[in-house]
């Protein structure tokens, strides 16, 4: 499957889950900021991702979650360089590198964007060979 | 029992698939504020009251729920996170009885997303066959899983008393 198909079928179900009109939805688009997306939707959209490529999701693999609890990782409302270092590692479809310019806790939203999601899909599929 | 949108649970297959039955009653007082627009076909015969569609809704959230509970064996909070569909196709009126089927689509840590057929048996006309009425998809969240940072109370309030009766009454085993 190439990244062009993925991205197609990562935007219907977005466009379904998210009840918005695929024109909206850009590669940049943001979950939350741009589609409006609230925090059960990204349980809607693990389960939308599963049905429709057929692979399972494990808790947490797609969406960080607890982060905020992690004092490690965590420091006066900021995500510390070696939470976001973490958390590069544990989530590579993420790109952090605007985030760590201002990486307050309150903006990891921002992170969450359509181009996510399908390097997500794009490497299950190739782990899945 | 105040609030339980189902009366009977009558088959029921772990994990899977639940079907559950609801009889509508002139006697439940809400009925009495909603009706169909008017319709001059009826003529000079008063309008029947409707069950209205949320509580369509309920009745399949409560058959559902009892599905997706009963797999983690009402250890997880189960709450009714979104109607990923809800298509009403018919008027449901007193004097027919509901019959609610709701098979499990996903089920992981986090939650659940169920598919709902909604039938009713029309008893006034004496059809046997149920007609398809509604069909509800629902996901559930398990709050503790999903609410990171928002502490709920440690009991299970969402499975109450009620639905250990319902259960029990329906010979299903409920122990919590």
């Amino acid at each position: 499957m190439t990244r062009d198909e993925i991205y197609s079928k990562v935007r219907e179900i977005l466009a379904d889950t998210l009840s918005v009109d695929e024109e909206e939805i850009q590669p940049t688009s943001t979950l939350k900021g741009d589609l409006g997306a609230e925090s059960i939707d990204y349980l809607d959209i693990s389960f939308q991702l599963e049905k429709g490529f057929g692979f399972k999701i494990g808790q947490h693999e797609l969406f960080p979650q607890g982060v905020a609890q992690d004092p490690k990782y965590v420091k006066d409302g900021k995500i510390t360089p070696e939470g976001i270092d973490a958390l590069t590692e544990r989530l590579p479809h993420f790109d952090f590198s605007k985030f760590r310019q201002d990486p307050q806790l309150s903006k990891i939203h921002e992170i969450f964007t359509v181009n996510s999601i399908v390097n997500f899909v794009q490497a299950k599929i190739a782990a899945k060979g | 029992m105040r609030w339980m949108w189902i009366d009977r649970v009558t088959e029921f297959e772990p994990r899977t698939r639940i079907v559950t039955i609801k009889c509508v009653s002139l006697a439940e007082e809400h009925l009495h504020d909603h009706f169909a627009a008017d319709d001059p076909a009826l003529g000079d015969r008063p309008a029947t009251p409707l069950m209205p569609g949320s509580l369509m809704i309920e009745g399949m959230a409560q058959s559902a729920g009892v599905l997706v509970g009963h797999a983690e064996q009402f250890r997880q909070k189960v709450v009714l996170a979104k109607i990923n569909r809800a298509e009403i196709f018919a008027d449901v009126t007193p004097g027919m009885t509901l019959r609610y089927t709701a098979v499990v689509d996903r089920l992981d840590a986090m939650g659940a997303s169920t598919l709902g057929t909604v039938e009713a048996f029309n008893h006034a006309t004496g059809e046997t066959s149920p007609a398809k009425v509604a069909e509800i998809d629902l996901m559930f969240s398990f709050i503790d899983q999903n609410m990171s940072g928002m502490d709920f109370p440690a009991h299970n309030f969402v499975f109450s008393e009620s639905f250990k009766t319902l259960l029990r009454m329906s010979g299903i085993e409920a122990d919590f």
